[in-house]
């Protein structure tokens, strides 16, 4: 395959998983902005944007945190040149970069979500319609990843788009996780303390793993077990453990395809080595932050890795 | 339902009744309800929204995507005509192949006094690389587009020879491939020739033209396209997908080692043959144009020593120029020894003082074009121009006169759209598409039609607002 299909349908799924996680965050924020009061709402917008790592480019344009400028920021705002319209966009253009090597049932999926979403993303999104379109933007995801699983050949190009589906995961819940705990847990001696547990709610929200960790902890809402349930379960798709053994199952499939390793291999191992005996004591020990922010890095180095080793760019 | 006037319609004759050829057609149609047949009408547009069978037209926004507009009523040619009509094609392109490679070698045409010699000279797609040299298996024209027009019973001409890259096919096959999902019941009770299989004889000829320095097992074919901003992208990326070729683009290919070479996953691998979708001024950047970044530097050596075959050659667009066309009997003539099979339209060649003197006093009746447009860009057709664009034009005619020739206007054939109101004529074409390897000419049956779907127009350029048709060729 050439490096350029494969760099295209890396940020194909990297881009599609993004859109998503941002309508996710979005969608929780919205949650909690209609059951909580004022000052709580602006909070969380205000998160939103911090999450997702867009202050300088929000503030230039708005002045304030309400709800309405902030997703349509996100989502259209033409002043954010990665809105999740623009997103769409990308998941399009490298879906027509790897056409040759996705079938026509993902082809269909991506050209007829892209045309759904960028119809509903052309005009402001009001306050009626929000719901909607969010909705929207999970399922185009769903639908895209349902044609992929069930249509594509297990080749290399099908590990190079779940290498970009979980690097892109891995890094989205790793930044959610950091920033609300920066903001909800600003020292150490709060870890199993009473909480504000609307907030450590909604981050299981914002990753779509509410309704499952309340099953698996008996409605137990506390920050060490949400931290474990999201660092360390395995079981739950959208952890950062889940995302690591997936990736680490991509890179062996590659390994096996190209016969040889390369440097995102070692990169793959050395996470490993360092991290899989890791318990959520030990964690919170060394602090969380300096492991998201580890984590984070690690991710990205990776991804650079495989861009290289599999000749992305000339 | 009558077309009326002086064209011949090709589904209905002058007292409205049906053409045998459409006869189990039209039966079919006059027993679907009304509001279904306007229903489906609806959906083909759906479908081809979401298959993304989109082209991009220049000088609108970039990247802009537009359906071509496709009408739902097939254009049925009989057994009986087609096989005369792909007898005056196999000529054609067996003479335009010989023709090109005599000018690249003796050019015994030329000495011959059949040909005068300012025509090459003054030919902007001639290629002094290519003199001397011979192409893998003799083969200049790997796949050509003849475009045909039709004025009676058994009046077939051809308007334009399409030896450079001709596009199109993708809709050829995609309206057949809709034309099946919406009315299956059609094609179980009528006999149509299949077109499914041009991908695989694509390939299969492509891989019949390997080079010297193929070194055995499968040959590797890859399609070359400038990439996703191009208008015929969709049908580049169709073309390598069904033939299971890849798709690259400049930036994918180096020459390594004394080959073109592509860069995959696992490093760089040979390419034996590239079918280009990329003009010659782009394709190597160190012979041609130096500023192309479409091309590959280099591949021109490589080819010519022998390392990779680029279809279709180099050079080819000589024969692509109108003024070459109006010399085409005499190329059918002297290669063949046949008289032509399938007619060229009457041409002036406006270089010619008479015939320019001609031209300029009936422009009014005319269609004019320049020697080396396409696309229906820069072209006059008198009857429907206004008396301003006409005297427009005849200054930049008389300007550059060998730029230009002239056509009558014919009284193309029509064949019905469908519309609100039910059937309506319009003008139509043809381009047949036409394989060329040393295992000998291959020709898809049928082709693509193109239909001018303004009442009247003689336009049928989707770049210009025309529409396609699924053509059928009926088995006997």
């Amino acid at each position: 395959m050439l490096g350029r299909t494969a760099n295209g349908l890396f940020w194909m799924f990297r881009y599609l998983e993004r859109a998503e996680n941002t309508a996710r965050l979005l969608e929780a924020a919205l949650r909690m902005a209609l059951t909580r009061d004022l000052e709580t709402a602006e909070a969380e917008w205000r998160s939103v944007i911090a999450t997702l790592g867009l202050r300088g480019a929000y503030q230039a344009a708005h002045t304030g945190y309400d709800g309405l400028a902030v997703w349509n920021f996100v989502l259209r705002g033409p002043s954010n040149p990665g809105n999740v319209r623009a997103m769409f966009g990308a998941v399009r253009a490298n879906a027509r970069i790897a056409r040759t090597n996705i079938s026509s049932d993902v082809w269909e999926a991506v050209n007829d979500n892209w045309m759904k979403l960028d119809a509903l993303l052309a005009r402001p999104v009001g306050q009626m319609a929000v719901g909607e379109v969010l909705g929207a933007i999970r399922r185009s995801g769903t639908q895209v990843h349902g044609a992929f699983d069930g249509s594509m050949l297990r080749d290399e190009g099908y590990h190079f788009a779940r290498a970009g589906t979980f690097i892109e995961r891995k890094d989205s819940t790793a930044r959610i996780l950091d920033m609300k705990y920066f903001l909800l847990l600003p020292s150490l001696s709060y870890v199993g303390s009473s909480l504000d547990t609307g907030q450590w709610e909604q981050v299981l929200r914002s990753v779509a793993g509410a309704r499952v960790y309340s099953w698996l902890n008996a409605g137990q809402i506390e920050a060490r077990g949400i931290v474990e349930f999201l660092v360390l379960d395995d079981r739950f798709p959208r952890s950062l453990a889940f995302c690591r053994n997936a990736l680490r199952e991509c890179l062996a499939a590659l390994a096996r395809t190209h016969g040889t390793e390369g440097q995102c291999h070692v990169l793959m191992r050395k996470a490993d080595a360092s991290l899989s005996q890791l318990t959520v004591d030990q964690i919170f020990e060394a602090g969380l932050h300096e492991y998201l922010v580890d984590a984070l890095s690690r991710n990205a180095a990776i991804a650079r890795a495989i861009a290289q080793d599999y000749r992305f760019h000339s | 339902m009558s077309a009326g006037g002086s064209n011949f319609d090709e589904m209905f004759d002058g007292d409205g009744r049906t053409r045998p050829a459409y006869a189990e057609y039209c039966r079919w149609f006059d027993a679907q309800p009304g509001d279904w047949l306007r229903r489906k009408n609806r959906e083909a547009d759906d479908s081809f929204r979401r298959t993304g069978i989109t082209f991009n037209v220049y000088g609108e926004n970039e990247a802009e995507e537009r359906l071509i507009p496709f009408d739902m009523v097939p254009r049925i040619i009989t057994a009986a005509e087609w096989r005369k009509v792909s007898r005056g094609i196999e000529q054609r392109v067996r003479a335009l192949n010989s023709f090109l490679y005599d000018l690249y070698h003796r050019q015994e045409i030329v000495r011959a006094g059949r040909l005068p010699e300012r025509l090459l000279r003054n030919n902007s797609a001639w290629l002094a690389n290519m003199v001397g040299f011979t192409p893998p298996g003799g083969i200049y024209t790997h796949i050509v587009g003849i475009d045909l027009v039709r004025t009676g019973p058994d009046e077939f001409f051809v308007l334009e020879d399409n030896a450079r890259t001709p596009s199109g096919v993708s809709y050829m096959l995609e309206n057949r491939e809709t034309m099946m999902g919406m009315f299956p019941d059609l094609f179980s009770r009528i006999a149509v020739d299949s077109v499914s299989n041009y991908p695989r004889r694509l390939a299969r000829s492509l891989a019949a033209c390997v080079p010297p320095a193929f070194t055995g097992g499968k040959p590797t074919v890859a399609v070359l396209t400038p990439g996703t901003y191009n208008s015929a992208y969709f049908e580049h990326a169709f073309l390598a997908d069904q033939m299971g070729a890849e798709l690259v683009e400049g930036s994918d290919l180096r020459v390594v080692e004394g080959r073109v070479q592509m860069r995959t996953t696992s490093g760089y691998k040979p390419i034996d043959v590239l079918y280009r979708r990329v003009d010659d001024d782009y394709l190597d950047p160190l012979s041609f144009n130096p500023t192309s970044a479409l091309g590959v530097p280099g591949i021109m050596d490589v080819y010519r020593s022998g390392g990779i075959t680029i279809a279709n050659a180099p050079g080819t667009g000589v024969a692509d120029d109108k003024a070459i066309y109006s010399f085409m009997p005499e190329i059918v003539e002297f290669y063949t020894g046949e008289r032509p099979l399938l007619p060229n339209v009457q041409t002036w060649r406006c270089a010619d003082k008479a015939s320019l003197a001609y031209v300029l006093d009936n422009l009014a009746e005319l269609v004019v074009k320049e020697v080396h447009g396409s696309g229906g860009y820069g072209m006059l057709i008198g009857p429907t121009s206004s008396k301003r664009e006409i005297a427009a034009f005849r200054e930049k005619l008389i300007a550059r006169p060998s730029n230009y020739i002239a056509q009558p206007t014919l009284a193309l054939s029509t064949c019905p759209i469908y519309t609100r109101a039910g059937l309506a004529p319009r003008h139509v074409d043809l381009r047949p598409f036409v394989l060329v390897s040393p295992e000998g000419i291959d020709i898809t049956p049928g082709g693509l039609t193109r239909v001018a779907l303004q009442k009247g127009s003689l336009v049928v350029n989707s770049s210009q607002g025309g529409g396609t048709k699924d053509t059928w060729v009926l088995k006997d």
